[in-house]
């Protein structure tokens, strides 16, 4: 069954008019990525890095449409140049779906530190961020995420947190029994 | 062992020639300073930073405004920072988007460093790697004739790279003002209305 914030993040794109999603896959966007791939109305780029989303977020804007952007929170340290020498430099309108690794029950100690990185760079580049750890909250701040991105030029990052989309066992999505090695 | 013979602003003066209504991004750098000394307009979107994004700019564009051409015009140095992007666009295959990558194998604003493709590295083989259908490798006048050809005729998306000499742009400095960039640009192509109370 579709998550619930995905069925309401995918009718508030359609809402709001957002034809192109550029992403970089993660395990809590799956859904999302799936109904809007499934959406003839919406055009999907899955891109080979996240800076390239905010250049054809920008790029797309340029030619009088609305892009949004899905990517996991690692991703985010892609995009730092983009985000402050294109989306500040030139006020481009942005919006970022995030969904966060490295936070609630993390079992991948590489996660942790990009994770907590996040909303300080974010901040420092200027880009307004809602965090969210419930459906409800996750449609309110996607609603009013996507108004302020595109009514008034602003960059806004909506956080997916781990309480909402489940800490990933990466493990089990491997193989269902492990043999660990040490030295 | 020469170098290359063709000179950046004669190649840019002659393809935008033939420009018709082409959007054109400029990749930072020399193609700036060349794009405004050749064809300076409002459909022009110069890139003062950025590096690596002029591509997946212009494939943004392109998605947008399917009917009209989008031109990127960009540099070695440029491109190999935003390689990837060659993938992405081969996999939306955009029908109105074509790159010009103008190669002098060097960092031309920072002091002419080398860059990769100086020593051997192939900008064209790379696009062909990544599935791009249409690619040309550019080092003669007559090479520059087929360029043109091809950016009017089609099929597009292409990416082509110009071996150009290392030598200067030329002197002409467009707005570095990113707001105004913008809303020009918008404006040139929806109208003034639509590109300042979107809906």
């Amino acid at each position: 069954m579709t998550d619930l914030w995905t069925v309401e993040t995918h009718r508030l794109f359609k809402e709001h008019g957002v034809k192109t999603v550029g992403y970089v896959p993660d395990a809590g966007l799956t859904d999302l990525i799936n109904t809007c791939e499934a959406d003839n109305d919406i055009r999907t780029v899955v891109m080979t890095t996240e800076e390239e989303g905010i250049g054809l977020a920008a790029g797309a804007w340029l030619g009088g449409d609305k892009a949004a952007l899905l990517m996991q929170s690692s991703g985010v340290g892609n995009t730092v140049n983009a985000i402050a020498s294109i989306v500040s430099s030139c006020q481009f309108p942005l919006f970022m779906i995030v969904t966060m690794r490295g936070q609630y029950g993390e079992s991948n100690p590489w996660q942790i530190p990009m994770g907590t990185a996040v909303v300080p760079v974010l901040k420092s580049l200027g880009v307004h961020v809602f965090e969210v750890e419930t459906e409800r909250d996750a449609a309110e701040a996607i609603e009013n995420g996507l108004k302020m991105a595109f009514v008034s030029n602003a960059a806004v990052a909506v956080l997916i947190g781990q309480r909402l989309i489940g800490a990933k066992s990466f493990i089990a999505d491997v193989a269902e029994e492990v043999n660990h090695v040490g030295a | 062992m020469s170098g290359p013979d063709l000179v950046r602003g004669n190649v840019i003066d002659r393809l935008l020639q033939d420009r018709g209504d082409a959007l054109v991004i400029a990749g930072l750098g020399s193609p700036v300073w060349d794009l405004a000394s050749s064809d300076h307009r409002p459909e022009n979107f110069y890139l003062w930073g950025g590096m690596g994004c002029a591509v997946s700019m212009g494939l943004g564009c392109a998605l947008a405004q399917s009917k009209r051409k989008v031109w990127v015009i960009t540099g070695d140095g440029e491109a190999l920072m935003g390689v990837g992007s060659f993938a992405t666009v081969a996999l939306q295959r955009p029908s109105n988007l074509a790159v010009i990558v103008l190669d002098n194998e060097h960092y031309g604003e920072t002091g002419m460093q080398p860059t990769a493709t100086r020593q051997g590295t192939d900008l064209a083989a790379m696009a062909l790697g990544a599935g791009i259908p249409t690619t040309m490798m550019v080092t003669s006048e007559a090479d520059v004739e087929r360029l043109a050809d091809a950016l009017a005729t089609g099929p597009l998306p292409l990416v082509a790279v110009v071996k150009v000499q290392s030598s200067k742009p030329r002197p002409v400095l467009p707005p570095r003002d990113g707001v105004y960039l913008k809303n020009r640009f918008r404006q040139a192509v929806l109208g003034a209305t639509n590109a300042m109370q979107p809906r």
